[in-house]
C-alpha cells in the first residue's frame, strides 16, 4: 500500500456524503449513489522530431444517481461543494415520483486493497523526465532504418481518486494511477507508405520505465512499418487462422466478451442469451475476466459502483459459466455484482464492462501449431476490433500479419479486418498453447464510453476465418 | 436558414456567450512581452433520455464547463486545461500551460492565430426549444419512438437502445493575437437500435433522426427506418467471394468521406502522413469527382461560424474535377507548409488543443437517387452498414478492409441479404472507381453528409 496516496483527505467527507444520498432519497427511492472524482494528468507528445507540447489538465466532479422502480436518474456537477452535490441530488431524484421517506444512510467504509502498488507518483517526477523518454524513442526509431519518415511519440499518465458511496451503506474509495508510452512511425517505399504502432501502457506510476524500455518500444513500432513495406495484399475468402501469443486477445474481447455483459442479455441483444450451461465454445476454451491482475491496464480495486473488482471464469471449457454483471442488472437478478460496473467519468452513467479478459492456457506446444498448419495467416499483432452482439458478427484488425504455407510463417501481408460470428469462430478453436501472455493495453469504446481494458491469449489456431484482403490467389 | 439577427438567448449563460468571452479575454490579456496568449472556454448543457418496454430507463441531464489555455513563449508551445470555470482554476491553469511550454522544442512555424480579415458569416445554429422543452416532453419522444418502432412489424423482438439526446453547447476563444470570437450551437437527435427476428435469426437496424430543435425530429420516419434495415436483412448468409460494384448507403459514404478527411488534413500532409502528400494538381479521383469543405454552409451539423483558433469558416474547394486542389490548415500547419489557415482548426474540446480537420464535407451531388443508381448498375453489393473502420482503414497507407452488411443487387433491384462479409480495396483505388455519386444528400451528425455512392471494382470476402 502506497501511503502518501492513501493518507491523502477524502474527496467528500463522509458526513455531507450522508447528507447528500439523504436529499437524493427525499422524494422515494430505491437506490441512490454519489461517484465523485478528482482526475489530473499529463500528455507529452513529440512529432515530426520535435516535443510539440506538454499538457496537463484537471477535471474534477460528483455524479449523483438515484433508481426508481425501472428508472434510473443521473445529474453531475463539477461542484464538489455541499451547494453544488445537493443541487445534483435534487436534479438526479427528480425521477422519483412516489411520496417522501426521509431515511437516513449509514456509511460503512471497506477496505479494498490498492489496484497496484504505485511506487513513483507521476506528479512527482520532473517534466523533463518524462520529455527525454520520448526523444529517445525517436532517436531509436529514426535509427531502424533508412525507409523510416515519420515518428511520432506520445507519453501520458493519470491519477484518478474516486469516492462511491451508496444507500446500501457502502463507502469506498480508490486511487488509480496509470501511465502509458506509444510510438507510432510511417515508412516509405516503392509501394507507398505503411505504418507502425507499438505501446506499452499498464495501472502503474513511473516505475512503468523500469518495466519496460521505450527503446523497445520504438524499435517494434519501426519494424512493424518497415516489414509491411514488403508485404503484398492480404488474401481474400476463408483461410485457417493462428495468433501469436498475446497477439489477439481482442478476439475474445469481441467474438464473446461483449455478448457476455448482462446489459446486452437483459434486453437479449446477445447471441449468449440463455445459454448459460451449455457448450459454447470449444472445450480448449477457458476464458476470464479478472479487474484484480496486479498492474495489467484494465485492473483496479473497486469499479466505478464501488464492488471490489474480482477475478470471473465465464466460460470453462467451453461451457458458459456465468456473464458479467453491474450493480443495476445483478440486483435485478437478486445477486451481487461481479465488479464489473465501470464508468469513463463523473459525467457517465456506470454500465457493464470487461476489465482485464483473457484465455488461459493450453497444452499445445506453440510451435507445433504453426508447424502443423499448412496454409493459412498467422498474426503477430492484432488491432481493434468491433462486434454486434445481437447478431455475434465481429471484425478485428491486422496490425503485423504473415502467410503460413507449408507450415511454416513467410511473407508479411498488409492490414486488413477480419470477420466472423462468435459462437462459431469460438467453435472453430482446435488448438491452444502453453504459452499465455497479456496483449498490449486497449480502450473499449462502448455507448459513447472509453474504458482501459487488457487482454492476454496464448499462441491459437482457429480452423477458418474470413479475411478481408484483395488477393485471390 | 441563414438570419442576420441574432435571437436573445437564455441559460446557459443568460446574457449569451458574452460572459464566456470576458472570461476568455481575461486570461489572453495576462499576456507578458514576448509571450502569446490563447484562452478557450466552454459551456454545455445535455440532457439524455433512454426507454425501454415502455418505461423510462434512464434520465440524465448534465452542465459542463472547462477551459484550455495555450502559451506561446520562443516558438514553443504549452497547454493546461480544467474541468471549471472559477478565477482561482483559470489562473491555476495558466500557470501551468507557461511552464508547460518551457519544455517544447523550439520551433518557429509555432505561434497563435492572428485575425485575416475575413469577415464570419451570420448563421443561426441555436434553437431555444432544446432547453425550454420541459423533461417529460423529451422523455415522451424516446417513449413514443419506442413505441412505434415495436408496433411496426410482428418481425420486431427487440429494442437494443431508444435514445433521444439534446445538448447546448456554447463556446469562446480569444487570444494576446488579437483573436476575439464566439459561438454556440444545440443539436437534439433521436436514435434507435431495432432487433428483428425470424427463428433462430436476429438482425438489427439503426434509425435516427437530427436537427437543431425539436421540430427537426421525426419519430415515426426513423422508427420505419430502423425496421426496414433490420428486416430487410433477416435470412442473410455470407456471400461468396468476389469482385464487385459496391452501392454506399449514405451513412456509409459519409464515414467513409470522414476517413478520406483524414488524409486532407493540412498536418498530416506537411508531416508525410497522407497519401495525397505532394499530389496537389494531380488526378486522384474520377472525373465527376468534387469534395468541398464548407462550414458556412448552415445546413450541416457541422456548420460553425468560426474555427477553433477563432478565425472565420469559410468555403474550401479540396477535389475539383477528380483533380486535388488543397488541404485543410490550420495555423501552424499552414505556415509549416508556407500557406495561410484555411481557418479550419477543430478541437474536441476544451482538453485539446486545435488541430487541422474537415468540419462540413459534401460530394457535389449527380444526376441520379439511390434507385436510379442501383438501376444503372444492375448487378452489386449494396452495403447498409461497414464495421471496424478503426481496425482495418488505414489513411496513412490508403488501404482499406471493413466488414459489412447489405443486400446483393440484381438486375438494378435489391436480391438477397448478405452478413458477415467485408469489402476491401485501397482509398486511391475507390476515389478512382466512383461510378455515381448521388443526387440523395442527407445531412447527417459529423464532418461529412451522406448520399449514396456507387464504387467499382471491390474484393468481397466471404465463404
Amino acid at each position: 500500500m502506497n501511503h502518501r496516496a492513501s493518507s491523502a483527505p477524502p474527496l467528500v467527507e463522509s458526513a455531507l456524503v450522508e447528507r447528500v444520498l439523504g436529499a437524493a432519497l427525499a422524494h422515494g427511492a430505491d437506490f441512490a449513489e454519489v461517484f465523485a472524482e478528482d482526475r489530473r494528468g499529463t500528455s507529452a507528445t513529440l512529432d515530426d522530431g520535435r516535443i510539440e507540447e506538454l499538457s496537463s489538465g484537471r477535471d474534477r466532479g460528483a455524479g449523483i444517481r438515484v433508481v426508481v422502480g425501472d428508472t434510473t436518474g443521473y445529474a453531475h456537477t463539477a461542484d464538489l461543494s455541499e451547494e453544488g452535490l445537493l443541487s445534483a441530488a435534487q436534479a438526479a431524484s427528480a425521477v422519483a415520483h412516489r411520496g417522501g421517506r426521509a431515511l437516513a444512510v449509514a456509511l460503512e467504509p471497506s477496505s479494498a486493497p490498492r489496484s497496484s502498488d504505485v511506487a513513483i507518483l507521476p506528479e512527482e517526477v520532473e517534466k523533463a523526465r518524462k520529455i527525454e523518454l520520448l526523444a529517445r524513442a525517436d532517436e531509436t526509431a529514426r535509427s531502424s532504418g533508412s525507409a523510416i519518415s515519420q515518428v511520432s511519440a506520445a507519453y501520458g499518465d493519470s491519477r484518478r481518486r474516486i469516492l462511491v458511496a451508496n444507500s446500501e451503506g457502502v463507502l469506498a474509495s480508490d486511487d488509480q494511477v496509470r501511465s502509458r508510452f506509444m510510438v507510432t512511425c510511417v515508412a516509405v517505399g516503392d509501394t507507398g507508405m505503411q505504418t507502425g504502432y507499438e505501446s506499452a501502457a499498464f495501472t502503474v506510476g513511473f516505475e512503468l520505465f523500469d518495466m519496460v524500455d521505450v527503446e523497445e518500444v520504438a524499435t517494434t513500432a519501426a519494424r512493424r512499418a518497415l516489414t509491411k513495406l514488403s508485404a503484398r495484399p492480404a488474401p481474400s475468402g476463408e483461410v485457417p487462422l493462428v495468433l501469436a501469443r498475446g497477439s489477439g486477445g481482442i478476439l475474445f474481447h469481441e467474438a464473446c466478451g461483449h455478448g457476455l455483459e448482462a446489459d446486452h442479455i437483459e434486453k437479449e441483444a446477445s447471441v449468449f442469451v440463455g445459454r448459460v450451461g451449455e457448450q459454447v465454445a470449444s472445450p480448449l476454451v477457458t476464458l476470464v475476466d479478472d479487474g484484480t491482475m496486479g498492474p495489467e491496464w484494465g485492473s483496479f480495486a473497486i469499479d466505478d459502483e464501488g464492488h471490489a473488482a474480482s477475478r470471473n471464469v465465464l466460460i470453462d471449457k467451453g461451457i458458459l459459466t456465468d456473464y458479467m454483471w453491474d450493480y443495476l442488472r445483478a440486483h435485478k437478478e437478486g445477486r451481487v455484482s461481479s465488479g464489473n460496473g465501470r464508468r469513463q467519468s463523473y459525467r457517465h452513467l456506470p454500465m457493464v464492462r470487461m476489465t482485464n479478459t483473457y484465455l488461459m492456457n493450453g497444452e499445445s506446444d506453440p510451435e507445433e501449431i504453426v508447424a502443423q498448419t499448412r496454409q493459412g495467416v498467422y498474426v503477430a499483432k492484432l488491432g481493434g476490433g468491433q462486434v454486434n452482439t445481437t447478431t455475434g458478427d465481429f471484425v478485428f484488425g491486422t496490425a503485423e500479419a504473415y502467410l503460413i504455407e507449408d507450415g511454416r510463417v513467410t511473407e508479411p501481408l498488409r492490414d486488413s479486418n477480419l470477420i466472423g460470428n462468435g459462437p462459431e469462430v469460438l467453435r472453430r478453436i482446435d488448438a491452444v498453447g502453453n504459452d499465455f501472455a497479456m496483449g498490449g493495453p486497449g480502450t473499449c469504446g462502448k455507448d459513447g464510453q472509453g474504458v482501459p481494458v487488457g487482454t492476454g491469449q496464448p499462441t491459437l489456431r482457429i480452423t477458418a476465418v474470413t479475411i478481408g484482403g484483395t488477393s485471390s490467389d | 436558414m441563414i438570419e442576420s439577427a441574432v435571437k436573445p438567448t437564455a441559460d446557459p449563460g443568460t446574457q449569451g456567450t458574452a460572459d464566456l468571452l470576458e472570461l476568455a479575454r481575461k486570461v489572453a490579456e495576462q499576456a507578458r512581452n514576448g509571450e502569446q496568449i490563447e484562452a478557450y472556454v466552454s459551456r454545455g448543457v445535455e440532457a439524455d433520455v433512454r426507454a425501454f418496454d415502455g418505461n423510462i430507463e434512464s434520465l440524465s441531464s448534465a452542465a459542463s464547463a472547462g477551459v484550455g489555455v495555450r502559451v506561446v513563449s520562443g516558438g514553443r508551445q504549452g497547454f493546461a486545461y480544467a474541468g471549471a470555470l472559477d478565477e482561482s482554476v483559470m489562473a491555476e491553469t495558466l500557470t501551468e500551460a507557461r511552464d508547460n511550454a518551457g519544455f517544447a522544442t523550439p520551433d518557429e512555424h509555432v505561434g497563435l492565430a492572428e485575425p485575416d480579415g475575413v469577415a464570419p458569416v451570420s448563421l443561426d445554429l441555436w434553437d431555444e426549444s432544446v432547453l425550454n422543452v420541459p423533461t417529460a416532453t423529451k422523455a415522451a419522444l424516446a417513449l413514443e419512438l419506442e413505441r412505434r418502432v415495436r408496433g411496426a412489424d410482428p418481425r420486431v423482438r427487440q429494442v437494443a437502445y431508444c435514445d433521444y439526446g439534446d445538448v447546448a453547447f456554447e463556446s469562446a476563444v480569444a487570444s494576446s493575437t488579437g483573436i476575439a470570437a464566439s459561438a454556440r450551437r444545440t443539436v437534439c437527435s433521436l436514435s434507435v437500435m431495432a432487433i428483428a427476428g425470424e427463428g433462430p435469426d436476429s438482425q438489427t437496424g439503426m434509425g435516427f433522426s437530427a436537427g437543431r430543435g425539436h421540430d427537426d425530429l421525426d419519430p415515426a420516419r426513423t422508427a420505419v427506418d430502423a425496421v426496414e434495415r433490420a428486416t430487410r436483412l433477416l435470412g442473410a448468409t455470407k456471400a461468396k467471394s468476389g469482385r464487385f460494384v459496391v452501392v454506399l448507403d449514405p451513412r456509409v459514404t459519409s464515414s467513409l468521406l470522414g476517413i478520406i478527411s483524414s488524409a486532407l488534413s493540412g498536418e498530416a500532409v506537411t508531416k508525410g502522413r497522407s497519401f495525397f502528400a505532394g499530389r496537389v494538381g494531380e488526378d486522384v479521383g474520377a472525373n465527376a469527382l468534387e469534395l468541398v469543405d464548407d462550414p458556412t454552409d448552415p445546413r450541416a451539423f457541422g456548420a460553425s461560424t468560426h474555427d477553433a483558433e477563432g478565425l472565420s469558416c469559410r468555403r474550401n474547394v479540396l477535389i475539383e474535377g477528380g483533380v486535388l486542389r488543397g488541404f485543410v490548415f490550420d495555423t501552424v500547419a499552414a505556415r509549416r507548409a508556407s500557406t495561410v489557415s484555411t481557418a479550419s482548426a477543430v478541437r474536441g474540446g476544451y482538453s485539446s488543443t486545435p488541430v487541422a480537420g474537415c468540419r462540413a464535407l459534401l460530394l457535389s451531388p449527380g444526376g441520379l437517387d439511390g434507385e436510379q443508381i442501383m438501376a444503372q448498375i444492375g448487378d452489386g453489393l449494396y452495403v447498409q452498414s461497414i464495421s471496424g473502420v478503426h481496425s482495418g482503414v488505414n489513411p496513412v497507407s490508403g488501404d482499406f478492409s471493413v466488414g459489412a452488411e447489405g443486400l446483393m443487387v440484381r438486375d438494378g433491384v435489391f436480391a438477397e441479404p448478405v452478413r458477415e462479409v467485408t469489402i476491401a480495396s485501397t482509398l486511391q483505388r475507390m476515389l478512382q472507381s466512383v461510378l455515381h455519386i448521388g443526387r440523395d444528400v442527407e445531412w447527417l451528425p459529423g464532418l461529412a453528409a451522406g448520399q449514396t455512392l456507387a464504387i467499382g471494382d471491390m474484393s468481397l470476402s466471404g465463404a
